[in-house]
């Protein structure tokens, strides 16, 4: 960092210098505040009744006392369950990135180190696919799961694990394309030490492979959480509206329908879906963003 | 041999499997589907052949929504890129907070597209109108997502405000890859700011600007789930003569035709999104590999 912290001084006058930075500085805190306005609103509003809100949206709430009455309105709602979308939400979540992580290395990792046409073949066509648009599947998938649920005799639609299934087959494109990347400059001098001294493959995998794959597997947990936390349309047409199983995007779609216009009740439920996400960040943000950045330009 | 020749197909297996399944299967059916007179009501499914692909481009509707599409991906990729490039010329400067105001402008993107366009609706209809009232500004004073004209601009706006802290970071990668030594030179050799951002990082930059327009491209073009809790497809307009939804883009063109049981035409419309999306990305990606290899 430090050695291109210079680029934006002008290198002339201490003067000039110290006037852009001032520049600089003053414009980054107002784009800051942009950015962050959206959040504060959400979090003020939270704490407002509907008629409040009505009446003045950017006036400071006037009890904070409202925003526990209105977390306790969504908590204990009758139409939208919004705890149990938590924790649907949440194992859906967890389990998809844990097979996708898995299974995506593993497959990676065969893909890398076999220098054949079939390798390379499979290869393509997982990265070819990330170019199909979710909208040209999205039905037949729906009918299709229908189908091979019946012939397998285990309920996919519906269910957790026909979601997380279906998770793994979206998301295992740009996780073995990006695990693809890493392993390729993993030299192969370890892993032939290891098979002349007769340990097996599977074991030189989990034993050499997967950990050394930790700095690029937060990527792939980053990216694929992020996109699955978030997800609407899948969910939506595997489990339906109003089914057995819910996600938070479904919850707070149900909220708006059931309550039009109630902002207080709307706002307090993005603010509850949004709250989760944010603490994890602020926890582990160093790791996240260094994550990301590791992984951009790959 | 053999136990390699077993890992292999077993490690390969689950991802292959569910891959297979979930994308290769019902990709497949959906070309097909889109030949035939799929209602998702009816059992039977009959074969009728190129019939809606023919009747597309007759449908106002259709062709609005692929025009404001374009419009709106030409307008967003060029206001995310610049604002991303900027956060990222900012966060890799010298200022004392650049790693609090990086971690600060990812934070957007945490944020689901559902869950933001609400958010949005909400400051757009309630909290600028508020601001526009108490200090009387004129232009604030009706929704920006009340008029056909502003609509495409608001959701470019959320758009931005959502991918410009994930794009930041990708040229943030790109720029933390280039030798230091190069800019030092030119600024030895008395070269200004501005000069060597475009002279040496820009070009430098190449890789980092394929991918984020490749990104902003296929995201804008795909564009649903702030879409629909934004504006919902609204305000109404005319076009060619028939009442259309303003701000029904692609993507939500074709839910709402299949919410309408208009199976195959939905497909048949997916199907012409997917060969677009195609061309786009592959005239994209042609000119700037192009452009790369020329630095």
């Amino acid at each position: 960092m430090s050695s291109l912290s210079r680029l934006s001084q002008k290198g002339v006058g201490g003067n000039s210098r110290r006037a852009g930075r001032i520049t600089l500085e003053a414009i980054t805190i107002f784009l800051f505040i942009l950015f962050m306005v959206p959040f504060v609103m959400v979090v003020l509003n939270s704490a407002k009744t509907s008629k409040e809100i009505i009446y003045n949206a950017i006036a400071w709430p006037e009890s904070w006392g409202q925003l526990w009455t209105n977390i306790s309105l969504i908590f204990n709602n009758r139409t939208v369950d919004y705890l149990g979308a938590f924790v649907d939400s949440f194992l859906i979540t967890f389990l998809s990135l844990l097979v996708i992580v898995v299974f995506s290395a593993m497959a990676a990792w065969v893909l890398v180190r076999n220098h054949r046409d079939w390798a390379v073949w499979i290869f393509m066509i997982f990265v070819a696919a990330m170019v199909i648009p979710f909208q040209v599947l999205m039905y037949p998938l729906v009918r299709w799961m229908r189908v091979l649920g019946d012939f397998l005799n285990f309920k996919l639609l519906g269910t957790i694990p026909g979601m997380v299934f279906a998770y793994l087959g979206f998301g295992s494109s740009l996780s073995i394309f990006i695990f693809h990347g890493f392993i390729k400059n993993i030299p192969y001098e370890l892993e032939e030490a290891a098979t002349i001294d007769g340990c097996t493959q599977q074991r030189i995998f989990f034993q050499i492979v997967f950990p050394l794959l930790k700095p690029i597997m937060v990527t792939v947990l980053i990216l694929n959480g992020i996109w699955i936390w978030n997800d609407y349309l899948l969910p939506v047409l595997v489990l339906g509206s109003n089914g057995a199983v819910q996600t938070i995007p479904i919850a707070v779609t149900a909220f708006a329908g059931a309550y039009l216009k109630q902002w207080d009740l709307i706002l307090t439920s993005t603010l509850l879906a949004i709250l989760p996400v944010i603490v994890l960040y602020l926890f582990a943000q160093r790791y996240i963003i260094k994550g990301m950045v590791e992984g951009a330009i790959k | 041999m053999n136990n390699k020749r077993l890992v292999n197909i077993l490690f390969l297996f689950p991802t292959v499997f569910a891959f297979v399944m979930i994308i290769v299967v019902p990709f497949f059916f959906g070309l097909y589907y889109s030949l035939t007179d799929w209602n998702g009501v009816s059992p039977n499914i009959n074969f009728i052949g190129f019939k809606h692909y023919m009747n597309l481009f007759t449908l106002p509707d259709f062709l609005h929504s692929f025009v404001i599409t374009i419009a709106f991906t030409a307008i967003n990729v060029i206001l995310v890129n610049i604002v991303s490039f900027s956060l990222s010329l900012i966060v890799t400067s010298n200022l004392k907070l650049r790693n609090f105001y990086r971690a600060g402008f990812f934070v957007p993107y945490l944020i689901g597209g559902i869950v933001l366009g609400y958010i949005w609706q909400f400051l757009f209809n309630n909290i600028f109108l508020a601001i526009g009232d108490s200090l009387s500004i004129g232009f604030l004073q009706a929704s920006f997502l009340s008029k056909p004209d502003t609509v495409i601009w608001a959701m470019s706006v959320v758009n931005t405000w959502q991918y410009s802290g994930y794009l930041m970071l990708i040229y943030v990668a790109s720029i933390q890859s280039i030798p230091a030594s190069l800019m030092e030179a030119a600024q030895v050799d008395g070269a200004p700011y501005l000069k060597r951002v475009i002279h040496i990082l820009i070009p430098m930059m190449a890789n980092a600007f394929t991918i984020s327009l490749f990104l902003t491209l296929t995201n804008s073009f795909k564009l649903f789930d702030m879409n629909f809790t934004l504006t919902n497809g609204g305000p109404a307009t005319r076009f060619l003569g028939t009442p259309v939804k303003a701000s029904q883009m692609f993507a939500m063109n074709i839910v709402d035709t299949a919410q309408a049981n208009k199976m195959a035409e939905a497909q048949a419309k997916a199907v012409v999104l997917f060969l677009t999306l195609v061309i786009v990305a592959l005239i994209q990606v042609t000119i700037n590999k192009r452009k790369e290899v020329e630095m």
